[in-house]
């Protein structure tokens, strides 16, 4: 069964050497003596997952030892999902089996994978928005656990973690970032051997992503191990003893991240260079196309954030990024320039020269300007719909002329749909399994590429985008962030709210950080460091002194 | 004094079959399952009722026939849309359909005849207490099983484990799933519990409210408890408010008939409907509450991830 692929060597002997591999590498960190006989805490052979025609594992090896933070890496699509979910149970291998401390196990739900001893970080929550914090954790335990036990271990856990969670907040309430520390305090007061973490620092800031790490050395100092997923190879290296890498469904390599470069691990992942990141800012900028007058927003339920406010110019040319902590009303926000919330003030909020504060989505859009939400599925698209329907929806209005025909009879042109989904799909590199999937289908980033490409095929003079590559890899993440720099540098303005500090400073030209509902004055990138951004996200408004 | 009183009880007994049947459909939606087939569950239920309680003179065997019966037809919902993945709405409209239909048929022989009323509760002393004893300790037992059961379920839904899991269950199920509960083992007991209680709600009509067997009796209801539950934004305590409305105006209705006021017999007919439906959309106005209340993947097929 071992396949005899193309690539790099470990194929040709399976398992037993990928865990000799790794066990070679640990001793040689720990200076101990050489492989004491005890299994890996868990050990995949010959794992292959085939839907349809497609092969998402392929005789996949691997082993993560005791007390390991282990990185799998690799591309969308590379079936680094599909191989955790086999581990956690929610799907069945096709092929090959799972080895849990050496015993052949089979994982056939997720109920038994956490009796296990494996507990999951999804990337896609599986929370229950109509729930509080502590009801959602609740429902991982038994019925003996009381709710209100609950709430106090998960208070002190998450104060103990630097993760702040309010257990009796309602899950509908709270933002992605505030999601996640749910997640991770529900997988680790199942006290589990083995924690998986999907994509876990993307909504972090620094700081917050340093408690993690400090956390997740903690658990590890305890002998759990760690199964990381991430696209961060900084992280990687700094976290992780050991690496897996896919592509294709296989396994490529396996090695010791401290020991390779950042650009070396992304060759490995890719199969080639990555491109870096090329700023083509003319340093002049034109007329001014989003202008927020004094907008300020009341809150309509007790969790949200009110808007305070808020005045900002975004001029033609120039990316203005959005930094600050998840939570701190860049959802209110979005909400307010897309036009989901509308403003009683007109002039609260400015589109290319025209008042649009009591204009609605598809208006504001017929101005000139494209939104992209942070959420991508429910959000940003509808999963169940083709791409096709997608591109419309999206569209409907703003492209009247060219995707609905008949005048007032609004025949949908299914022709020029499919050609411009065509185009889109081939400008942003859309990787997809069928002619016209679901948009559920895809793998985050290439939906991400679909809805970005979507929106700059309509070459918007106003581009306003939530977490540009929120759960993206490293590969469709450049080309996203080009995609961005490259839509100012010809003559549109771009607003970009993320938490992903590398990315506000690898794309915006100037820098405002929203801080319980305020924001402050953008400064130029060039003049800021990531400590002031720190102290502006902690309320410190440092954009008077050092805009002038 | 006495005719408000006996005023007050034919309320309870207008509005006890709606509270039963809406409860059981409440438990059922909240698991994220739409049975339209509370109508016909409890017409079966009626004919059950009243059959069983003629062929051995016992009303109380009728009742648990009933129970029995509206379960049993439950089931036929549950494996069609569960198991085979049929869609719930045109099922619950088939289990309706079927249900009118079949009680018919099997009632034939029961039309016109007189039935067996289950007699009111006597208590020595408490329920010869003025005023107070006939309202809370003279009547029959299915009411104070509909309170118990709106009580009930509230607490089951709210305080318990089994509660939140089915609530889970009704807002995600695919995330439920994905932390191992058993989706469709959860519904199945939801939808045999709301067949449970729509059997009840029939035996009440042809045990309690009128002690007879007429084709279709239902007349309805079954309906009105699907609109209950919906206005009522799935809370046990709004469905005994709508309940008890709809019984109050529906009685009130006939006493305004019987006084003979100028008012067309039509619209007073349509009285309880109307004003339920009022009541109801005015108390759901908090557009939050209501979302937080509403299952999420009502209605929606459920189809592990393989």
């Amino acid at each position: 069964m071992c396949g005899v692929g193309p690539f790099a060597g470990l194929e040709f002997v399976g398992g037993g050497y990928v865990r000799a591999f790794i066990q070679v590498q640990m001793s040689a960190q720990d200076r101990s003596p050489p492989i004491p006989p005890i299994p890996a805490l868990l050990e995949t052979r010959n794992i292959t997952k085939i839907f349809g025609e497609l092969k998402a594992n392929d005789s996949v090896d691997f082993a993560i030892q005791k007390g390991e933070i282990h990185a799998l890496l690799g591309e969308n699509g590379a079936g680094k999902s599909t191989l955790v979910k086999i581990l956690f149970g929610s799907l069945q291998q096709t092929d090959g089996s799972v080895l849990w401390n050496g015993e052949s196990v089979h994982v056939d739900s997720p109920s038994q994978a956490k009796a296990l001893g494996i507990g999951m970080v999804f990337q896609h929550f599986s929370l229950f928005e109509a729930l509080t914090v502590a009801e959602n954790i609740a429902l991982s335990f038994g019925s003996d656990v009381e709710l209100a036990d609950i709430s106090e271990r998960a208070r002190d856990l998450s104060h103990q973690y630097g993760l702040p969670l309010d257990p009796d907040a309602l899950v509908g309430d709270l933002s992605v970032g505030e999601r996640q520390r749910i997640e991770i305090i529900r997988c680790l007061m199942q006290d589990p051997a083995l924690i998986i973490l999907d994509e876990p620092t993307s909504v972090l800031t620094p700081q917050e992503a340093n408690t993690l790490f400090e956390t997740l050395f903690r658990l590890r100092d305890e002998g759990r191990s760690i199964l990381y997923i991430s696209h961060r190879l900084e992280e990687v290296q700094r976290l992780c003893s050991a690496a897996t890498i896919m592509r294709h469904g296989k396994v490529v390599d396996a090695c010791d991240p401290r020991e390779e470069t950042a650009g070396s691990l992304a060759s490995k992942m890719v199969g080639a260079e990555i491109e870096g990141i090329e700023h083509k800012f003319a340093g002049e900028v034109g007329d001014v196309f989003l202008e927020l007058n004094h907008l300020s927003l009341p809150s309509d339920h007790p969790f949200a954030i009110s808007l305070k406010d808020i005045s900002l110019k975004v001029h033609a040319g120039e990316v203005v990024g959005v930094a600050g902590i998840a939570g701190n009303g860049q959802g209110e926000l979005f909400g307010a320039v897309s036009g989901e919330d509308v403003q009683d003030n007109p002039s609260a909020v400015r589109m290319c020269g025209e008042d649009a504060g009591a204009k609605g989505i598809s208006s504001r859009r017929a101005l000139g300007a494209a939104f992209i939400p942070e959420e991508r599925l429910g959000h940003g698209a509808v999963p169940e719909l083709p791409l096709t329907d997608n591109l419309l929806l999206a569209r409907h209005a703003s492209d009247k002329s060219s995707f609905l025909s008949l005048g007032g009879l609004s025949v949908i042109a299914r022709g020029a749909i499919n050609s411009a989904t065509k185009k889109v799909v081939e400008a942003m590199d859309v990787r997809k399994s069928a002619e016209n999937p679901p948009a559920g289908a895809l793998s985050g980033g290439n939906l991400q590429k679909f809805i970005m490409g979507r929106e700059l095929d309509r070459e918007p003079k106003l581009l306003v985008v939530n977490q540009p590559t929120w759960g993206v890899d490293a590969g469709a993440a450049a080309n996203i962030r080009q995609a961005l720099i490259d839509l100012a540098a010809n003559g549109s303005a771009v607003l970009v709210i993320s938490q992903d500090l590398d990315e506000i400073f690898e794309v915006a030209s100037s820098i405002a950080v929203m801080a319980d509902g305020r924001l402050t004055q953008p400064v130029p990138a060039s003049e800021l460091t990531r400590e002031q951004i720190g102290l502006m996200m902690a309320g410190t408004d440092l954009g008077s002194g050092a805009a002038a | 004094m006495d005719v408000w009183i006996s005023i007050i009880i034919s309320i309870c007994a207008a509005s006890t079959p709606l509270l039963i049947a809406a409860t059981g459909e409440l438990v059922v939606e909240r698991s994220g399952v739409l049975n339209l087939g509370v109508e016909g569950m409890m017409v079966m239920g009626a004919v059950a009722a009243f059959s069983v309680a003629q062929l051995t003179g016992n009303p109380y065997l009728g009742a648990i026939a009933a129970i029995f019966v509206g379960a049993l037809f439950s089931m036929l919902f549950a494996f069609l849309t569960l198991t085979l993945v049929a869609n719930q709405v045109a099922t619950g409209l088939a289990l309706t359909i079927l249900g009118l239909g079949l009680s018919g048929m099997i009632g034939e022989g029961f039309v016109g005849q007189p039935g067996i009323r289950m007699e009111n509760i006597h208590i020595p002393v408490l329920t010869d207490l003025p005023v107070v004893g006939k309202l809370i300790f003279g009547q029959d037992l299915i009411f104070y099983i509909s309170i118990a059961l709106v009580f009930g379920v509230g607490w089951f839904l709210f305080k318990t484990h089994a509660g939140l899991m089915l609530r889970s269950v009704g807002d995600s199920h695919s995330s439920a799933h994905a932390l191992g509960i058993k989706v469709i083992q959860i519904r199945y007991l939801a939808i045999l519990f709301g067949g449970a209680c729509a059997g009840l709600a029939g035996a009440h009509l042809s045990l309690v409210y009128v002690p007879q067997w007429v084709e279709g009796m239902t007349a309805g209801r079954g309906w009105i408890a699907l609109a209950l539950v919906v206005f009522a934004s799935w809370r046990p305590g709004r469905v005994l408010i709508g309940a008890y409305l709809f019984g109050a105006v529906t009685i009130g209705q006939f006493h305004v008939q019987a006084i003979g006021v100028a008012i067309p017999a039509q619209f007073l007919t349509s009285l309880p409907y109307l004003a339920t439906i009022v009541v109801l959309v005015l108390i759901a106005r908090n557009r939050r509450l209501t979302m937080i209340n509403t299952p999420a993947s009502l209605g929606q097929p459920f189809v592990p991830d393989r």
